[in-house]
This record gives C-alpha cells, structure tokens and sequence, in this order.
C-alpha cells in the first residue's frame, strides 16, 4: 500500500481548547455504540496498585480494555499512565524496586500470578516505547528477531513474515532494497516504524504504545497514526500519549488519569465532548496540567 | 555582570590551557618512546632476527624463539582469560547490578587489577611451578591470563553499563529470555567497547615480564613444548638490554620495536573488526 503525503490536519499545540473531534477531519468511524456493542473485553483490571519502592504510583485502578479497539492513556506527566502501561506486560520486574498488587486479567487469567511465564506473557503483548529502539543488527534481523524467539519458520516463510510485517508498518517500500542494512542507519520515523514492524511481526495479541509518536515530526506521526487505525482491526491496541489531538483522532475509548488515579474512563468521544468530571475537562482544554 | 564574565572567560582560557599542556606532555612522550624504539630498532630488523633463535654473545642470531613463546603464551593467557573477564563482568553488569555480591566482586576485581604482577607470578609458582616440579610455558601462559582477567571484567562492565536500559526493556518486551537479550542484543551494542577492553589486556600482558620469569623462565633453544620452559620476549628484552655485549643490545631494541607494532597492528585489526561488524551507523 502506498501513503501519499497529505495536509496535515493537526490543530496548534498552543491553543488546545479548539480541538475538534476526529469525525470531521479523518476518515475513522466515531467509535459509539457500535463500539459498546461488539467488541469483547480483552483486558480486565481490577483495584491495580503499583508501588515504586514505597511510593504508590497507581491508587486502586479499575479499567477494562476492549479488543480490536484503541483505548488511550491521557494525562499529566507522573499521573501513571506509563506506568500502567508497564504493568500490561510486566516489564516492570526488570526493576527490583517495583511491584505490583490486584488483580490483570488477560482473557480471563490473572497476569500478575506469579506462576505466569513472563517471556510467553511478553511474546503475547508487544510494545513500542517513546524512543526508537532498533536492535544493532540488520532491518531484516531486526524484524525477525522475536519471530525467531518462538517459531521455527523455514527461509521462505520468515521472508514472508518479514515483508508481511514490514508492509503493514509502511516502511516496506522505503527499506526493501536494503534489508540487509543496520537498522541503526534509518531514520527517526522510519526506525519507529521498524520497532512497530518488530512487535507485530510475532502477531501478539496485544499491543502496548508509550508514547509512540512525541519523538517524530508531524508526517512521521500521521503515519503511526494511520498504522493505528489499520492495525486496530486485528489488536487490543493502548497509547499512551501527551497529545490531545492525537488521543481523539486515533482512540476508541480514552482513559483520564490523574495522581495515580484513573478520573474518567469513557468513549473517546464522550470524554472529548461532554466528559463528566471538571478534572477531565480542564485538562483536555489546556486549563491545568 | 561583565565581571564575572571575564573571569569565566579566564577560568576557561586556564582550564584549557592546562589540558592542553597535560596532552601535549604525554603525546610527546609517546613519539620520544616511539622515535627511540624506531631509530634503535630498524636496524636489528633482519631476515635472521625473525628466522634464527636467540645466540650466544658474539654469534649471529635471531629472536625467533622468543617470538614464538610470547604469541602462544599470550594467546593461551587470553584464550583463557578473556572468556572468564568477559563473562564475570556480565555477570557485574547484568545480573548482580546494585547486589551485595556484586560489590563484592566489583571490589575484589580492583585489588587484582592492582595487584603487582610479580605478586602473581610468584602465586602461579606456587601452585603450579612447583607443583608440577618444572617451569613450563603452560604456568607463563596461566599466570598471564590472572592479570588479564581483571582488566576485561572492569572493561566488560563498563561497556554493557553504557548499554541504555531501553535496548533491553526492547528485547524484553518480545519475550527474549536474558541470555538472549544479554548475548543478542547487548553484547552487539556493547562489542566495540568489549573488544577494546580486550585489546588492551592483551596489549598489558604482551608486554608483562615479572610473572614470567617464575613462570615460563626463559629458554635459549626452539622449543614449542607447551609444558617446558619457554622463551619469550619481555624476558630476552630484558636480558639482553641490561647485556654489555653490543649485539645482545640491538636484538633487544629489535624485539622492542616488534612487540609495539605488533600491539598497534592488533589494535587496529581489532577495531577494523568490530567495525565491520557491529552494524555503528
């Protein structure tokens, strides 16, 4: 598939109470009902609480997450959103300081048992984080590398998964004749779009996004943002982002939180036209945070 | 406010100053050092200085033998030490990172870095050189690579710390076991650096001569038994530069000239190497 560049539609960081909602200006179905509807809860969680060393970092999050759709983290810096996110897959015990209480339910197993394996939990859900990080070996070996974690495919195969994924990050046609090329020699997008390639090539179930976007230009960002929406038909996607605009256009369902706490969980919709809480309110217009 | 812009600008022209003074010190050192051993040396330079062994005073000779000794016994010393440095420092930087153990070792690790290197030959005779009833080229070799240890676990270490915790969490994230994201992923960002690290234990214990003379002793014949005394060149250096015999002296600059040029040929064969290799930009 191809990507022409277009306009961007993206409105002014500096007056973000003229946000307009998605339906306007992309072609996104607004997730309504229908979304309420149809899709199946992926993810249950349930009085989650995270500890760095002794400080409580999540106070009691309650919060399901819904397949096939795009559920965003919003909110101020050290509200825990990131740190929610880090709990999805456990990564958090790379860190001795860390831990967590309650209760992840991941089609309906518990996540946070200590029983869980947590290399086949992480092959399950993949993850993109702020800064692009290519593995220092080939575009090729870098793709390939977590479908060799866990499956023995014959050359063929792995060329097909490899291009698969490729294409479907749209970076296929800018690295198809340099497969063999670091991955350290693209660009800042096109090395987000490679990580991105990285963690779908295993066909997770779930993906996690940490703010995947805040380091590319606007082009690079729209097309993240267009690689969203397609990927959005096969994966529980969760973003994190700072973004506002970005949050309404790509999200189904948007999270607010704020100290730790989860303020308002709702349709993207709901939250960026009539959300319920104040707090809600003055942060998607820029009054606080 | 203009004032203490002037004496910014003061303290950074000293500062300068200074370290430019300290570079330029050592860089001219270096070029005296490499200048002597240049003007002394060439002239050792000859088909029997490679092909002969080391002569009697007064007959012609070679350094042949102590050539041979000095590449199996560093080779053997860091075929053996480099895997143990390289997988102890791992071990620092990747499982026991802020452990008390690791401190632990981290510590211990210093004070061998530090330690004399006579200290360490005298150890080896100990628990080889008498053991075994004889000085052999296979103790040289051990106690070489006791030195060399150290110097590759505190490189390995830095290395991998250098590593940013992102690359990892990376790997981690697609469910990579630890080796894994330690052998795959790491140790290519970190090769570069590991490889110096090497390099220069190398390069430390091509030169050493204290552990060697209690260790491999010195041999004036070709031997290439591994477990017999054997030559080498920072002893035959030393015998022979202390010498009053004229010639003894000028294979001594000979075999100096030698073994700098052959770590200064490593090194860049090294670096080429990781260059190639490591996929940096």
């Amino acid at each position: 598939m191809t990507y022409e560049i277009q306009p961007i539609e993206t409105p002014s960081r500096s007056r973000p109470h003229l946000i307009q909602m998605p339906a306007v200006d992309t072609p996104t179905p607004t997730p309504t009902a229908e979304a309420k509807d149809q899709a199946q809860p992926k993810v249950q969680i349930k009085d989650l609480r995270f500890y760095y060393k002794t400080y409580e970092a999540l106070k009691g999050i309650n919060l399901t997450l819904h397949d096939k759709r795009v559920t965003a983290f919003i909110g101020p810096s050290g509200c825990g959103k990131s740190t929610l996110l880090r709990v999805l897959n456990r990564i958090y015990e790379l860190y001795p300081d860390q831990r967590a209480t309650g209760e992840v339910l991941v089609d309906g197993q518990d996540i946070l048992d200590p029983r869980q394996d947590l290399n086949l939990l992480r092959a399950r859900i993949g993850m993109v984080f702020q800064k692009p990080t290519p593995f220092p070996m080939s575009i090729y070996d870098n793709v390939a590398f977590g479908v060799r974690l866990y499956e023995r495919l014959g050359a063929r195969q792995l060329d097909e998964r490899v291009e698969e994924a490729l294409k479907r990050a749209a970076l296929w046609d800018e690295v198809k004749d340099k497969l063999r090329e670091s991955g350290l020699s693209l660009s800042g997008g096109q090395q987000q779009r490679l990580c991105i390639a990285r963690a779908i090539a295993v066909k997770p179930e779930i993906l996690l996004l940490d703010e995947p976007a805040s380091a590319l230009d606007p082009i690079s960002t729209q097309r993240i943002e267009e690689l969203i929406a397609d990927l959005k038909s096969d994966y529980c996607i969760v973003i994190v982002t700072h973004n506002m605009q970005q949050a309404a256009r790509s999200s189904d369902y948007t999270a607010f939180m704020y100290l730790g706490q989860l303020v308002e969980f709702d349709t993207t919709e709901t939250i960026f036209t009539h959300p319920k809480e104040r707090q809600t309110e003055d942060y998607i217009t820029g009054r606080f945070g | 406010m203009i004032s203490i812009y002037a004496r910014r600008r003061a303290a950074n022209f000293t500062i300068m100053s200074l370290s430019l003074l300290a570079t330029a010190t050592g860089l001219i050192v270096l070029f005296l050092i490499l200048w002597s051993l240049l003007r002394h040396g060439v002239p050792a330079l000859s088909a029997d200085f490679f092909t002969k062994d080391t002569p009697a005073p007064g007959n012609v000779g070679g350094l042949r033998n102590a050539f041979y000794g000095s590449f199996m016994m560093t080779l053997v010393g860091t075929l053996v030490g480099a895997p143990i440095g390289i997988l102890a420092g791992t071990f620092l930087a990747e499982y026991a990172r802020g452990s008390h153990l690791g401190q632990a070792v981290r510590f211990i690790n210093d004070i061998l870095l530090s330690a004399p290197s006579i200290v360490i030959g005298v150890f080896v005779n100990e628990v080889m050189v008498v053991r075994m009833g004889h000085f052999s080229a296979w103790a040289g070799a051990a106690s070489l690579a006791i030195i060399l240890v150290p110097v590759v676990v505190r490189t390995t270490e830095n290395m991998l710390t250098l590593v940013p915790a992102s690359l990892r969490e990376a790997a981690v994230a697609l469910g990579a076991p630890q080796w894994k994201v330690i052998v795959m992923v790491v140790y290519r960002a970190a090769l570069q650096g590991m490889l110096t690290g090497v390099m220069l234990g190398v390069a430390r214990i091509a030169g050493e001569t204290a552990p060697l003379l209690f260790t491999a002793f010195g041999n004036n014949f070709w031997s290439t038994n591994m477990n017999a005394p054997m030559a080498n060149l920072p002893m035959v250096i030393f015998q022979f530069a202390l010498s009053p015999y004229a010639d003894w002296q000028l294979l001594a600059w000979g075999g100096a000239l030698v073994i700098t040029l052959a770590i200064l040929v490593l090194n860049i064969a090294a670096r080429m190497v990781a260059n190639w290799s490591s996929f940096g930009k």
